[in-house]
């Protein structure tokens, strides 16, 4: 005889009892888990989609509006690029990708077209749909992550080639010189344009050295040169007239563009705010959801386990009386009850997970419209907060049980 | 080995106060068998529980083996039982859930035997009471006279010297009766001490000595009887 096979011998003999609450514990954590990971992948789709989206923050000169971003028309609304410096230096917690832009209308076979001066490898980091596959451009994982040493790099504009494909694909994006550029998908088909053509650009030849995958934005319509052989040509000096930025959304919400505004007086920032407020208002909802039901489902789980342990703890008085005549002491009776209830909670705990998984996966698309797989991690913290649950939810009808008098009980009879 | 000085017990009960016990003074050797008699509340099972530390008394004192085991804190208490005594109980208090050989391997669970121990010494006590062949039995399916053995294998698994049965034969036929009292004085043969509450005279002349309480008050004690 051991406690714990005390306790199994019991469980076993008194199913019927235990039912209820395993029910309500198990279908507490059901609900949880299935929650918890379907709001996980929606999450992760959401995140997703800003990411395919790209920047959700403008840093505009002070004049400009989001129409003339838009439009590609500035006029004469610029801005020192040094503002990039400034803003890579400061404190800035949520700064995730800054890509400057000087943007000109030129003229192509007698067509407006827009030139952008950009720096080639901040501008793939904020474009996914540039990024290749190999992932050579991937943008940095996790919010709040400011790359100042890719700005730098890449403000310094060196960089190494390779011998791979993806080396290839580098080289020509970070070696993006004085004479080269990189046209949009309907500005290679329009005119006619491929890798290796040339094309003319306010008197100087230029070469193209990659044509960009189709974004179905107005990207495609434009044609890329560096930024600062845009400067050069337009005798602009060192100035850009956009700053796309990706900010992260819950920092964007913590008073990242009140820093900002604060570091730049001089321009104009502007958020994505529906972009980031979908995800922020999302997300919120999802943790409010989880919480709220948390709370609830917790709460009923645990009173239906003190419920239970205390009728248990009544219906075995007599055994309780015998054990503590027989020399037993409060802390084995204790024990005894505390193992019960714990273990109670591991198999709820269990249960509770592979209910909510199976849930979460079979209703995840057509509630969340997302793939949900199974979130193995989950299954610890959901038996741990079964497991305590139960133990804290047992520790009055266990304390009662301790606390017994054995002589009461055995005048009893 | 029990000594009992002026111990008074008294309840708070919704209609009053309730004396159980009022004054007792005893004194039992070791190796002893007493019979307590008197008729129903007038405070023999308090008196029992008393003597086996379950009970605090009001007033009073109550020394075991030269131990004055109310001064004992809960942990000492629960291992003095666990050791020196075995309670008989009229009702046997098996526990329902637990096969015959479970039951009496209780004690030597709560003791820190090994299981396997546990089990060696359980089959031994229940052979010797005939009901080596009854190991995987429950308690609802042994007979009363069955389930009265069990009880006393699981009393003596940890060789209690002190015996505190409240009545005892309270629940069985004159032939269970009989054999109950046989195992008692066996018991006694061998040096163990008992203590036994009964209301029935014939069982209670069995004792060496006999102690009549009336009124929570010990009125008469007997001479060591002839048997």
């Amino acid at each position: 005889m051991t406690t714990f096979r005390l306790v199994l011998r019991e469980l076993r003999e008194r199913k019927s009892q235990l039912v209820t609450s395993f029910v309500a514990i198990a279908l507490g954590i059901t609900v949880i888990v299935a929650v918890r990971t379907m709001s996980h992948f929606s999450e992760k789709a959401v995140a997703q989609e800003l990411d395919n989206l790209g920047a959700n923050v403008l840093i505009l000169p002070k004049g400009a509006t989001v129409t003339n971003y838009y439009t590609a028309d500035f006029g004469e609304y610029v801005m020192p690029e040094s503002y990039i410096d400034d803003i890579t230096t400061s404190q800035l917690q949520g700064v995730d990708n800054l890509s400057p832009k000087l943007t000109e209308a030129i003229s192509l076979n007698g067509q407006r077209v827009y030139l952008t001066g950009i720096l080639p490898k901040n501008e793939f980091k904020s474009k996914p749909a540039w990024q290749t596959a190999d992932g050579i451009f991937a943008r940095p994982e996790g919010c709040g992550t400011v790359v100042p040493g890719a700005v730098a790099k890449a403000l310094g504009g060196s960089a190494q080639g390779g011998g791979s494909a993806a080396g290839a694909r580098q080289v020509v994006v970070q070696e993006l010189g004085g004479a080269e550029v990189m046209i949009g998908n309907d500005v290679a088909s329009r005119f006619g344009l491929k890798v290796g053509s040339t094309l003319p650009i306010k008197g100087e030849s230029f070469t193209v050295k990659s044509v960009l995958p189709s974004t179905g934005t107005v990207d495609d319509t434009r044609v890329f040169a560096h930024l600062h052989t845009v400067q050069r040509l337009f005798g602009r000096g060192q100035v850009v007239n956009a700053i796309e930025m990706i900010g992260c959304c819950k920092e964007i919400s913590k008073g990242l563009i009140d820093g900002l505004n604060r570091l730049l007086p001089e321009a104009k920032v502007v958020t994505i705010k529906q972009i980031a407020q979908t995800q922020l208002s999302t997300n919120t909802m999802m943790e409010r959801f989880s919480v709220i039901f948390l709370v609830i489902i917790l709460l009923v789980g645990a009173v239906s386990i003190a419920n239970y342990m205390l009728a248990n703890v009544y219906e075995r008085r007599k055994e309780i009386g015998t054990l503590l005549a027989l020399g037993a002491t409060r802390r084995r009776i204790s024990s005894v009850f505390f193992m019960k209830s714990g273990l109670l909670g591991l198999v709820g705990g269990l249960a509770g997970y592979g209910l909510g998984t199976i849930l979460a996966v079979g209703l995840g698309p057509r509630i969340a419209g997302v793939p949900v797989l199974p979130l193995p991690a989950l299954a610890g913290w959901a038996t741990l907060l079964a497991v305590a649950v139960s133990i804290i939810a047992s520790a009055l009808p266990v304390a009662k049980a301790a606390r017994l008098d054995p002589a009461e009980i055995l005048r009893e009879g | 080995m029990i000594k009992a000085e002026n111990i008074t017990k008294r309840y708070q009960r919704r209609e009053g106060p309730v004396l159980a016990l009022d004054g007792v003074s005893m004194e039992i050797a070791e190796g002893e068998f007493v019979s307590i008699m008197g008729p129903s509340g007038c405070g023999k099972s308090t008196l029992l529980l008393t003597l086996g530390c379950l009970i605090r008394p009001t007033e009073g004192k109550v020394w075991l083996d030269g131990r004055s085991v109310y001064d004992l804190n809960h942990e000492e208490a629960a291992a003095l039982r666990l050791k020196t005594i075995g309670f008989v109980f009229q009702t046997f208090n098996l526990v329902p859930y637990l096969t015959a050989l479970e039951n009496v391997q209780l004690p030597l669970y709560l003791s820190g035997l090994p299981p396997a121990r546990q089990r060696t010494r359980a089959e031994e006590l229940l052979d010797q009471v005939g009901l080596g062949d009854r190991l995987s039995h429950k308690p609802s399916e042994l007979s009363v006279g069955q389930q009265q053995r069990v009880a006393l294998a699981r009393t003596l698994a940890n060789e209690p010297r002190l015996i505190l049965a409240d009545e005892p034969t309270g629940n069985l036929d004159p032939a269970l009766a009989e054999e109950m009292l046989d195992h008692l004085e066996g018991l006694h043969q061998e040096g163990v001490t008992v203590v036994m509450v009964t209301h029935d005279p014939l069982l209670a002349a069995r004792a060496e000595r006999q102690l009549r309480l009336v009124e929570g008050r010990v009125s008469a004690t007997e001479a060591v009887t002839t048997r």
